[in-house]
């Protein structure tokens, strides 16, 4: 699975470690409604921690789409709010 | 739909089918895709020109303010050697307020060195997209029928037009701070406008609107333990030596700066 971290660059992704970023991504879901930033950002930070530490950066000339695609590393609750809403990265 | 990771590519996928249904011929549409990617090549490289004046500006009036941090504090010595504590102060607090803007601005030029460096990693990036991208079209071209090239393309310029849409991102974020920035830097221009910064020899003896405003602003303590400080290093035996120089600066070590010149 293709990551992007906004502003960052692509990784490439294994199945399970998307599963753990999905996961991640329910909660910080989860702060954004409640509209707590310290829960927001810890939950993030590791969001981007997992794809740094566990994904394989992509080539700069690889020419794919992402299947998922993280806002920028230094987003705010209120940007984030407009985006981490409803089912959050991955549907269904 | 889910969130961020759905809607941006739904944009991004959006905009690269409209790109591609403008034009029935797969060459055309690739020669399309590619002359946009150079145009935004050329837009990323006047954004981190525009980051690198806004830090230059920033970097000239770091400058400026040292120059004047340097020069109110002479004036204050020279203002206490001569008897004159109140005009001292003022000299000191002035100094304060000159101090408080250096802090705020080496931050401001850390930050858009930061900024800068980010836009040309960002550039970097997408150089290499469009030379992939460029050396595939070139390969689609020759040796894909229409119906087949359309299906490479379409791959192609998803991946390309992702990282479009990114560096415009990045971008307008760098870009943003450095509005914000450009606004402060005229705030302290401003400031040096309306006399703040400017020699103190011009003063009259009446207190303005600035002083008024200048006290709220410095910190008295910090003025105050300053004033006791130079008063100790003059020590009691420096008996006034008239009014305050006139203001030429000659024995003022770093004057000749710019408020100075402006005010004569």
């Amino acid at each position: 699975m293709i990551v992007r971290i906004s502003t960052e660059g692509q990784y490439e992704l294994s199945d399970a470690d998307a599963e753990a970023l999905n996961e991640l991504d329910n909660e910080a879901v989860l702060a954004c409604e409640s509209g707590d930033a310290t829960a927001f950002h810890a939950t993030f930070d590791k969001m981007l921690e997992l794809v740094r530490t566990h994904g394989h950066a992509l080539d700069e000339d690889h020419l794919s789409g992402s299947d998922i695609i993280l806002p920028p590393p230094d987003v705010s609750l209120e940007e984030a709010r407009q985006e981490f809403q409803g089912e959050g990265l991955i549907p269904g | 739909m889910p969130g961020l990771s759905g809607r941006m590519s739904t944009v991004v996928k959006a905009k690269i089918s409209k790109m591609l249904d403008r034009a029935e011929d797969p060459s055309e549409t690739l020669e399309y895709s590619y002359q946009k990617q150079i145009e935004l090549l050329q837009n990323v490289k006047k954004g981190i020109a525009d980051v690198v004046t806004s830090k230059k500006r920033l970097q000239l009036q770091t400058e400026k303010l040292q120059q004047q941090v340097v020069k109110l504090d002479t004036q204050a010595r020279q203002a206490l050697a001569a008897g004159n504590e109140d005009l001292a102060r003022v000299a000191l607090e002035r100094k304060n307020v000159a101090q408080t803007e250096l802090q705020s601005l080496d931050s401001q030029v850390a930050e858009l060195e930061n900024q800068q460096q980010q836009m040309t990693a960002s550039e970097q990036k997408l150089r290499a997209k469009i030379e992939s991208f460029r050396s595939r079209k070139e390969v689609i071209k020759a040796q894909y029928s229409a119906a087949e090239a359309q299906v490479k393309i379409s791959e192609a310029a998803t991946g390309v037009g992702e990282e479009m849409a990114d560096v415009g991102l990045a971008m307008q974020r760098a870009l943003d701070k450095t509005e914000n920035m450009k606004a402060r830097a005229s705030a302290v221009q401003e400031l040096e406008a309306a006399g703040t910064f400017e020699d103190l020899t011009q003063i009259g003896s009446g207190e303005d609107d600035i002083d008024r405003q200048l006290r709220q602003l410095s910190s008295t303590s910090e003025v105050d333990s300053e004033l006791a400080k130079m008063k100790a290093e003059l020590g009691s035996g420096s008996a006034p030596q008239g009014a305050l120089g006139a203001g030429d600066g000659s024995t003022t070590e770093g004057s000749g700066s710019g408020a100075q010149e402006q005010a004569s």
